[in-house]
């Protein structure tokens, strides 16, 4: 009966690979970014076609709490990458208190937005609203573009926050160590991209003329 | 791993539902896709049967023109969404990329479970537009604007449905590279891995980077029809033209989910039946890279009479051209590999030249179409559908079935009825073609694609194509009727290696233990299909 027992593998899909977690988490990056893209292309296209509104739309945006929002994701970015280097040094209570900044920042980042987007859906541009369905096409187009990508973002930031959230519980109960922190690289990469996609949408909707 | 399964295969290890539906074992949820593909494609069959009923005759034979536009935009999302572009990866792919490259899962077995249960839920969704809400969608699968934003039917739903079944497809492309890149058995290069594996691999890289494409698309397809946001639809200002585009930049390199994974199993099933090497292994391996990436930029040639400068159609033609000449390196290797082989003529094998036979069929009319001034004269025309069912059934749908009867020992360990299955095939052949040759001579002779009637001039090419719809059925019926006798028998040997293969698959039991391997797989000294120094394999 030699041949009748299962056989444990050196390259088995059960063991530990921290290489593979951290492939996969780009791999699902490289999703996110095309998923994003395909709104770039949209805002690109409407944009060319509708240059004037675009840029007529864009004077209704706060610069102001845009650049404040983009300093708080820029500063959140830092904290979490000060964190990595925290429980790579083994300092989990270092580890844990910037992980909690930063999911402080991502709040407050959610705050802002919230506050944002209220006056723009009390001045009725939200789309679907009175106010919004008389607007000339390209205004209208903008509008949606910006809450339909804004949106999309402020997803990303909640699902971020909620997993930067769970790295630092499991980093409170020992799961996440100097020898296993995998899972607050892989939250710091998703962090990244978030605070990158950002980066991108502040000029666009914001600065540009 | 700490539980080690003794004399037990994967089947026997654990007992009951929950053990099958919440399993993380790749073979199991293998067998799940397995299970549900078939009924699904089952429900497409009959939806095709329907439609080729209502045209055996010009005017009414059935059923309304509106419940025909559904039936055929019903038939569309489930042959495409649901079948064909998971069919050969999620069931072959996940049962046998990991004993192929040795070794006893994916990379992110939670995650390969979690693809199923999404794959279900948008099915569910999908077909939960047939009882609820205003019908299911009149759309066509492609849901073109402006009419899927303006149409009363349920395409709210069917796009959502879409959207999340996007998802099964991306995490399980991404679960595939990732093992692909870590889990090969040691010594086994990627030069040395199986062709299955690179379809796969090139496979994998277009689910993960085409699929989020038409998920925001769709998703601004709902935005569209809920919120009245003029995206797409010209008299609100947008333009369905950018519709075009985006969906069309998915649902090309879609064509090729579905294309390369068959050319990865007809790679796997000519050296077997051939019992030599593959010829031209790196040339089979880099042009299913280059089909993927080449791929990417021909969308353009669905569009040719929909609006778009001289420039750019001519651009998109000719690159659409360049995709024949990897997938003609493919066709001239296979039929270089039986040149002087020995062959064995068993069902895998007649499903694998029917496969080369047909595709080619299909990809001659794919030039045809890929040409400016010809297919100006044959869009939306019965030529495309004939030339893409060439393709996709012909191709895919052939490539599926000859797996299923090539891998059915190794799964589950036992043997159908060989005669059968050859009748089977020689019926389900014959139908095939009855069915949708016919169709190209209509599309020529200009029979537009897409309505329930159509003009007496080509009453022939119908019923000729209706009658082959009967004979391709008989031909499945008994094809699937003998897959299920064979399950039926008891206490059969069919040994690791009825085939005589030399695959890793074929060095462990059948059906496999629960780690996959008894013993540590051996690989073959210079490459995977070195039948020279073939190890042996002792039961």
């Amino acid at each position: 009966m030699e041949h009748a027992h299962g056989l444990h593998l050196p390259n088995s899909g059960h063991n530990r690979d921290d290489e593979a977690s951290k492939m996969g988490m780009w791999l699902f990056l490289f999703t996110e970014l095309l998923l994003f893209g395909g709104l770039f292309i949209v805002y690109m296209v409407y944009r060319m076609l509708n240059h004037e509104a675009f840029l007529l739309s864009s004077f209704e945006l706060n610069v102001w709490l845009g650049t404040i929002n983009t300093v708080v994701l820029l500063v959140s970015s830092m904290t979490i990458a000060m964190s990595i280097t925290a429980i790579q040094k083994g300092n989990s209570a270092q580890s844990i208190r910037l992980l909690m900044t930063t999911v402080g920042l991502s709040l407050l980042f959610l705050v802002i937005k919230y506050f944002e987007w209220s006056s723009k859906i009390h001045h009725g541009l939200f789309p679907g609203m009175d106010y919004y369905n008389n607007l000339p096409k390209g205004e209208a187009l903008f509008f949606f573009l910006y809450f339909m990508m804004t949106g999309l973002h402020a997803l990303h930031i909640i699902i971020g926050g909620i997993l930067i959230g769970v790295v630092a519980y499991r980093t409170k109960k020992g799961e996440v160590t100097s020898k296993k922190y995998t899972l607050t690289e892989n939250a710091g990469l998703y962090w990244h991209l978030v605070d990158l996609i950002w980066i991108y949408l502040f000029p666009l909707f914001y600065l540009i003329h | 791993m700490t539980a080690v399964s003794t004399h037990l295969n994967f089947f026997q290890t654990k007992k009951g539902i929950f053990s099958w539906i919440f399993s993380v074992d790749h073979k199991r949820i293998a067998l799940l896709y397995f299970y549900s593909l078939i009924t699904f494609f089952l429900v497409g069959v009959t939806l095709g049967l329907l439609m080729r009923y209502e045209l055996l005759n010009p005017g009414k034979d059935l059923v309304e023109a509106k419940t025909y536009n559904q039936i055929f935009t019903m038939h569309g999302v489930i042959m495409i969404f649901l079948f064909i572009i998971p069919s050969i990866p999620a069931v072959f792919g996940n049962f046998f990329l990991p004993i192929m490259l040795g070794t006893d899962d994916v990379s992110f077995p939670r995650l390969n479970l979690l693809s199923w249960w999404i794959y279900v839920i948008g099915a569910l969704m999908a077909l939960s537009t047939l009882l609820f809400g205003d019908g299911p969608a009149d759309t066509g699968w492609t849901f073109y604007a402006p009419y899927s934003v303006k149409t009363g039917t349920n395409v709210t739903m069917s796009v959502l449905a879409a959207f999340v079944i996007g998802f099964s497809s991306i995490l399980t492309g991404l679960n595939f590279i990732v093992t692909i890149h870590r889990l090969r058995t040691p010594g086994m290069t990627f030069l040395k891995m199986p062709l299955f594996a690179w379809s796969l691999y090139a496979t994998s890289w277009i689910q993960l980077l085409a699929t989020p494409i038409i998920g925001i698309t769709l998703l601004m397809i709902v935005a569209e029809r809920v919120l009245g946001v003029g995206l797409f639809d010209p008299s609100i200002g947008g333009d369905p033209i950018l519709y075009q585009h985006l969906f069309w930049i998915y649902s090309h390199p879609a064509v090729y989910i579905m294309a390369l994974p068959a050319f990865g199993v007809i790679s796997e099933m000519l050296p077997t039946f051939s019992q030599r090497t593959i010829f031209g292994y790196k040339a089979i391996a880099f042009s299913s890279l280059a089909i993927a990436f080449v791929g990417y930029f021909i969308w353009g040639h669905h569009m040719f009479t929909s609006g778009m400068s001289g420039t750019a159609r001519f651009v998109f033609s000719m690159l659409t051209f360049l995709v024949a000449i990897p997938t003609a390196i493919k066709v001239f290797n296979w039929v270089a590999t039986l040149y002087k082989g020995s062959i064995n003529v068993q069902p895998p094998l007649l499903y694998t030249l029917a496969f080369i036979f047909q595709f080619m069929i299909g990809g001659f009319t794919g030039l045809v179409l890929g040409a400016l001034a010809t297919d100006i004269h044959l869009h939306d025309t019965y030529f495309v559908v004939g030339h893409f069912h060439y393709v996709m059934f012909g191709g895919t749908g052939f490539a599926f079935f000859g797996a299923l009867h090539y891998w059915y020992p190794k799964i589950w360990g036992k043997m159908y009825n060989i005669k059968v299955a050859n009748v089977a095939f020689v019926i389900f052949f014959i139908g095939f073609n009855m069915l949708y040759f016919p169709m190209l001579i209509a599309g020529l002779m200009g029979m537009p694609r897409r309505y329930y009637d159509y003009l007496p001039e080509f009453h022939l090419p119908n019923m000729i194509s209706t009658y082959g719809s009967w004979v391709l059925a008989v031909g499945l019926i008994l094809m699937l009727s003998n897959l299920v006798a064979g399950l039926l028998k008891k206490n059969q040997n069919v040994g690791r290696n009825p085939w005589n293969g030399i695959t890793l698959e074929w060095q462990t039991l059948s059906p496999p233990p629960l780690e996959n391997f008894d013993r540590m797989p051996e690989i073959p000294l210079n490459g995977p299909y070195d039948f020279e120094h073939k190890p042996e394999i002792k039961d």
